[in-house]
C-alpha cells in the first residue's frame, strides 16, 4: 500500500481505539462554605461534617429521604417490653478494611460514643446498658421508657472495635491530646464511599466501595470536595463548571445561578426555625433603660412584641421569599398536629394599646443580641425586627456579632448575657420533646440539669414541664401527639417565644447533575446521579 | 559592624516579645473556643469539661508562662478545631503562601520596574501617562475586589483560569509545589496579579520618581559630556543607583506581601496560612492564631534585620557611619 493509505488506515485505527471509551468515570465535585476537620465520627456534631460522614459511616437506622427511620445495620428491631429494645443486625456486611460487622462493634461504639470527648453524648441515653445476645443480636436495657430512643441514632456511626484498638483510637479525640488522633484522619466505616485522601481544610477525596451491601442509588466513581469560604468565589466556581455542587448559594445570587442556564439552586424550607426570645428571668433588665423592674415579664408586654413583627414582609424583603413562617416553634414537618396552629396576626394598634396597658406607652429601649454568620441573613433580620418595633415606640439597640462573639455570652457558659435575642434552632431527634425540654422548659430543675439550657430567656412554666415529661414515656402515638399539641398551646398564651420562619435551604446544582434535596440540609451525594461525560 | 548587627538583633528579640504578649492578651477577647468546638445543644456540664481539659480555667499567669515556655520550645500545641499538632498544619500550608508572595513579588518588581523605567524615560508620552493612570487603580481597588473581577473574567465568562484552589501540586520533600505542572502554574496566575498589583505601582512610581531625580544628577550630566552611550547611562548607571532604595522598600514589603496574603487567599481558596490564619480566628482556634501571629513577627522581624545589614553593605557611605559610635 502507498504511504498515504498506511497513513490513512493508521488513523482509522487510532480513532476506533479513542472511541471505545473507558469505564465510566463520574466525578462529582462538590463545594461547601464549611470544612471537613475531622474524619472521627463522634467530635463534631455539625450538620455539614454529619453528612459527610454519612458517605463512608453508617448507623444502626438511617433516614429516607423524607426523614423517616429505615433499617441500615440493624435489619429490624422490636420493644419486647418498653424497657427492652431488641436489634436484629444486618449480616454479611463489612467494614472498608475487610474486618466483618457483628454485634462487638455496636457495643463497642456504644461505649465510645458516651466517652470522654464525644460530642454526641445525647444520642445515646446514658442509662442505656447494650446487651450482646449473639454476634448479630444486640438487647438495650432501659431504666425507663423512651419510645423517640432511636430518633439520634442516624447521626450515631458504627465504628470497627478490632481497627480503632489497632490504631490507638478507642477514645474519642479529647481536646487535649498532644498526640494527633489516628481516627481524625482516617476512616474504616461501613459506607458506600471510603476515603482516599484527606487534607484537613484543604481537599478530600471520595471513593465508591465496590463491597457495600447495598444497591447504590448513585452513578459515581468518586467526589471530590473541596471547602470555598468566599461565597462569591463558591458561586463563581459553580458558573464556570469546576464544581458540580454547592451548598449554600447566597440569596442575593440566586437568580444569577438560574438564569446561567449551567446550573439551577434547590430551595426547599429547612428544618431550622429562626425565633425572638426575652429575657424573662431577672428582675431587671441588663441591657434596658427600663429600671426596677423587667418589661418582659408582663405577658402583655410579650404579645405586643410578638404582634408588632410582621414576618411576611420579613419574607418579601430580606429573605427574598426564601422563607416559611411559622406558628411554631417547630418545623411544621416534624409535628403531625402542626396544621391546627396558625400565626396570630400582625397588629400594630393592638401592640400599642398593649404596651399601653402595661404601663410603656411611650415604649422603652433594649439591646437586641444577634450573631451576623451564622443564619440565613441573620443581621438583616435583626436589622428589620428593629424598625418593626420602632414602630410600637420601643427603640431597639442592635448588638449583631460573629457566631464565636455571640454564643460565647448568651449561652450558658457565658452566663445568658441577653435581654432580647435572635436563635436557631433544629430538635436533634427531629421530635418536639427536644424543643418543649431545651428550649421551653425552666432552667434551674433540681431534679434535670440539663433541662431549658438553651432556654436563653428563662421562660418557665412548670405545667409544660410536666406534660413534657409526662410525653416522653408515652408510647401510643396519638396521646403523645395530643400532649405535645397541648404543650405548645401553654407555651403560645404565655407568648413565651417569637417564631418567626423556617429558613430556606439553598443547593446549587449543576444541570449535569440530579440530587436529593432533604430538609435537614445534609448534602448527600450517595443519591445523586451525573450524566456521562 | 557587630555591634550593630547585635544591637538589632536585641531589639528584634524585644520585638517578639512585645508581640506574644499582646496576642496572648487579645485572646482573652475573641471569644469562646469551646462553642465552636461543640454543637448547641451540647450540656454546659460538657463544655466545662472541655474548658478544663483545654487549661483554660487556669489562672492568666499561669497560662501566659506556659504559652511562653512551649512558644520557645516551638511547641504550639495542638488546634482546637482539626485535633492536629499546629506545626504540621502551618508546615504544611507554608509552601503556598511563600509561593504565592514570591511569584507575586517577582511580577510586581518585574513589571514595576519596567514601566517606571520607560515613564521616567518617555515621561510625555501617552503612554506613560496612562501608566500612571493605571497605577492609580492598582493602589486605590481593594484587594478582594480585583481578585473577584478577575475570576469572573477569566474564570466564569472565558472560562481560561481556574477560580480557586492550587491545581495539582508536587511533593518535593516537604514542600509542595505548584510551578511544576500545567494547572498549578493556571491557578498562580491570578492571585499573583492581585496580590501582586499594590506593590507593582508602589514599584513604577518609586522607580520613576528615583530614576527622574538620579538622571538630574551632576555625574549622569558629565557621563552624557564624556560620550557615554544613552543605553550605558541610563541601565548602566542610573538604573542602578535608582534600584538601591527599590530593593529596601521591596525587602520591607515582602512582609506585608504576606500579611495580605491573608485576602487574597481567601477570595482565591488558596490552602495557605493566611487563609488558615482567618478561619482560626472565626472559630477562635487559639493555638493557631498565636503560632501564626509569632511567626509573621518574625519574618517582619527577621527581613527588617537583613535588609538594614544588606543596606550598609551595598551602600558603602552608610558603613562608615555605622562603624563610627554615635
Amino acid at each position: 500500500m502507498s504511504v498515504r493509505q498506511n497513513l490513512l488506515a493508521a488513523a482509522c485505527a487510532s480513532m476506533v481505539a479513542f472511541a471505545v471509551s473507558p469505564a465510566s468515570s463520574q466525578v462529582l465535585r462538590y463545594a461547601n462554605q464549611g470544612e471537613l476537620k475531622s474524619l472521627d465520627p463522634y467530635t463534631l456534631k455539625e450538620t455539614t461534617t454529619i453528612a459527610h460522614h454519612a458517605h463512608v459511616y453508617e448507623g444502626l437506622i438511617g433516614r429516607d429521604k423524607d426523614l423517616k427511620i429505615v433499617p441500615a445495620l440493624a435489619e429490624s428491631w422490636e420493644t419486647l417490653d418498653p424497657l427492652h429494645w431488641r436489634f436484629h443486625l444486618r449480616k454479611g456486611v463489612k467494614f472498608h478494611n475487610g474486618d466483618p460487622f457483628t454485634a462487638d462493634d455496636v457495643l463497642f461504639s456504644a461505649d465510645r460514643v458516651r466517652a470522654n470527648g464525644s460530642n454526641f453524648l445525647s444520642n445515646v441515653p446514658a442509662d442505656a446498658k447494650f446487651v450482646k445476645v449473639d454476634d448479630y443480636t444486640v438487647d438495650v436495657m432501659l431504666s425507663s421508657p423512651n419510645p423517640i430512643l432511636i430518633s439520634q441514632w442516624d447521626g450515631w456511626y458504627i465504628m470497627d472495635k478490632k481497627w480503632s484498638e489497632e490504631h490507638d483510637s478507642v477514645a474519642p479525640t479529647p481536646a487535649s491530646a498532644t498526640t494527633p488522633s489516628y481516627a481524625a484522619l482516617h476512616e474504616n466505616g461501613t459506607g458506600p464511599f471510603t476515603i482516599e485522601s484527606h487534607q484537613p481544610g484543604v481537599k478530600t477525596v471520595f471513593k465508591a466501595f465496590p463491597g457495600w451491601w447495598r444497591k447504590p442509588e448513585h452513578n459515581l466513581k468518586e467526589i471530590d470536595f473541596t471547602p470555598i469560604a468566599s461565597d462569591a468565589t463558591r458561586v463563581a466556581a459553580l458558573l464556570s463548571g469546576e464544581v458540580d455542587v454547592v451548598e449554600p448559594v447566597p440569596i442575593q445570587d440566586i437568580q444569577r445561578v438560574n438564569s446561567s442556564g449551567l446550573a439551577t439552586v434547590q430551595n426547599g424550607p429547612e428544618l431550622r426555625t429562626i425565633f425572638l426570645g426575652m429575657d424573662q428571668s431577672r428582675d431587671e433588665l441588663l441591657y434596658s433603660n427600663v429600671k426596677g423592674k423587667n418589661p418582659f415579664k408582663d405577658v402583655r408586654v410579650r404579645e405586643a412584641f410578638y404582634k408588632a413583627i410582621d414576618v411576611d414582609l420579613i419574607k418579601s424583603r430580606v429573605m427574598r421569599g426564601l422563607s416559611t413562617p411559622s406558628a411554631l416553634m417547630i418545623a411544621p414537618q416534624l409535628f403531625a398536629l402542626s396544621k391546627d396552629f396558625t400565626r396570630p396576626k400582625v397588629d400594630i394598634d393592638g401592640a400599642k394599646k398593649l404596651l399601653a396597658a402595661a404601663g410603656y406607652p411611650d415604649g422603652f429601649e433594649v439591646t437586641l443580641d444577634c450573631p451576623n454568620d451564622r443564619y440565613v441573613n441573620d443581621a438583616a433580620i435583626c436589622q428589620a425586627v428593629v424598625g418593626m418595633l420602632a414602630r410600637i415606640g420601643v427603640k431597639v439597640d442592635l448588638l449583631a456579632q460573629p457566631k464565636a462573639q455571640f454564643f460565647a455570652k448568651v449561652l450558658k457558659p457565658g452566663g445568658y448575657k441577653t435581654s432580647f435575642f435572635l436563635l436557631g434552632w433544629t430538635p436533634a431527634t427531629m421530635d418536639s420533646h427536644n424543643v418543649l425540654h431545651d428550649i421551653l422548659g425552666c432552667r434551674d430543675d433540681p431534679k434535670d440539669a440539663t433541662r431549658g439550657e438553651a432556654n436563653l430567656g428563662g421562660y418557665c412554666n412548670k405545667d409544660l414541664d410536666a406534660l413534657t415529661d409526662k410525653l416522653l414515656v408515652e408510647t401510643d402515638t396519638a396521646k403523645r401527639d395530643q400532649m405535645i399539641k397541648q404543650a405548645y398551646e401553654i407555651s403560645i398564651k404565655d407568648w413565651a417565644y417569637i417564631p418567626l420562619h423556617q429558613q430556606a435551604l439553598s443547593w446549587g446544582v449543576s444541570k449535569k447533575v440530579k440530587l436529593t434535596q432533604r430538609a435537614d440540609n445534609q448534602v448527600l451525594l450517595y443519591w445523586a446521579t451525573k450524566q456521562e461525560e | 559592624m557587630l555591634a550593630f548587627t547585635l544591637r538589632r538583633a536585641i531589639q528584634a528579640i524585644a520585638v517578639m516579645i512585645a508581640v506574644g504578649i499582646i496576642a496572648f492578651a487579645m485572646f482573652r477577647f475573641a471569644g469562646d473556643p469551646v462553642n465552636q468546638m461543640v454543637s448547641i445543644d451540647t450540656s454546659a456540664a460538657q463544655r466545662a469539661a472541655i474548658r478544663e481539659s483545654l487549661g483554660l480555667n487556669d489562672p492568666v499567669l499561669v497560662q501566659f508562662v506556659r504559652y511562653f515556655v512551649n512558644a520557645l520550645q516551638f511547641k504550639f500545641g495542638i488546634s482546637y478545631q482539626f485535633r492536629l499538632p499546629v506545626a504540621d498544619l502551618l508546615k504544611e500550608r507554608m509552601p503556598a503562601t511563600l509561593e504565592l508572595a514570591t511569584c507575586a513579588t517577582i511580577l510586581a518588581m518585574g513589571f514595576g520596574i519596567l514601566l517606571g523605567v520607560y515613564s521616567a524615560l518617555r515621561r510625555d508620552s501617552l503612554l506613560a501617562k496612562a501608566f500612571q493612570a493605571i497605577s492609580l487603580i492598582g493602589i486605590s481597588l481593594p484587594t478582594f475586589l480585583i481578585g473577584i473581577l478577575l475570576i469572573y473574567l477569566f474564570s466564569v465568562t472565558l472560562g481560561w483560569l481556574p477560580s480557586f484552589g492550587r491545581g495539582e501540586v508536587v511533593k518535593i520533600g516537604w514542600w509542595s509545589t505548584g510551578l511544576l505542572t500545567l494547572s498549578g502554574l493556571k491557578a498562580l496566575i491570578m492571585p499573583s496579579i492581585t496580590l501582586g498589583l499594590f506593590q507593582m505601582t508602589l514599584i513604577m512610581r518609586l522607580v520613576r520618581a528615583e530614576m527622574l531625580e538620579v538622571l538630574r544628577t551632576d555625574y549622569i550630566r558629565f557621563a552624557r559630556a564624556r560620550g557615554l552611550t544613552t543605553r550605558a547611562i541610563h541601565f548602566g548607571h542610573a538604573l542602578k543607583n535608582t534600584l538601591v532604595p527599590v530593593i529596601t522598600v521591596t525587602g520591607l514589603q515582602f512582609g506585608s506581601v504576606i500579611a495580605f496574603a491573608i485576602i487574597t487567599e481567601t477570595v482565591f481558596q488558596w490552602p495557605g496560612m493566611g487563609l488558615l490564619f482567618v478561619q482560626a480566628v472565626q472559630n477562635v482556634d487559639i493555638p493557631i492564631m498565636a503560632a501564626y501571629l509569632l511567626m509573621v513577627s518574625l519574618i517582619f522581624v527577621t527581613i527588617n534585620l537583613v535588609v538594614d545589614i544588606l543596606y550598609t553593605i551595598v551602600d558603602p557611605r552608610l558603613r562608615a557611619t555605622i562603624s563610627r559610635p554615635a
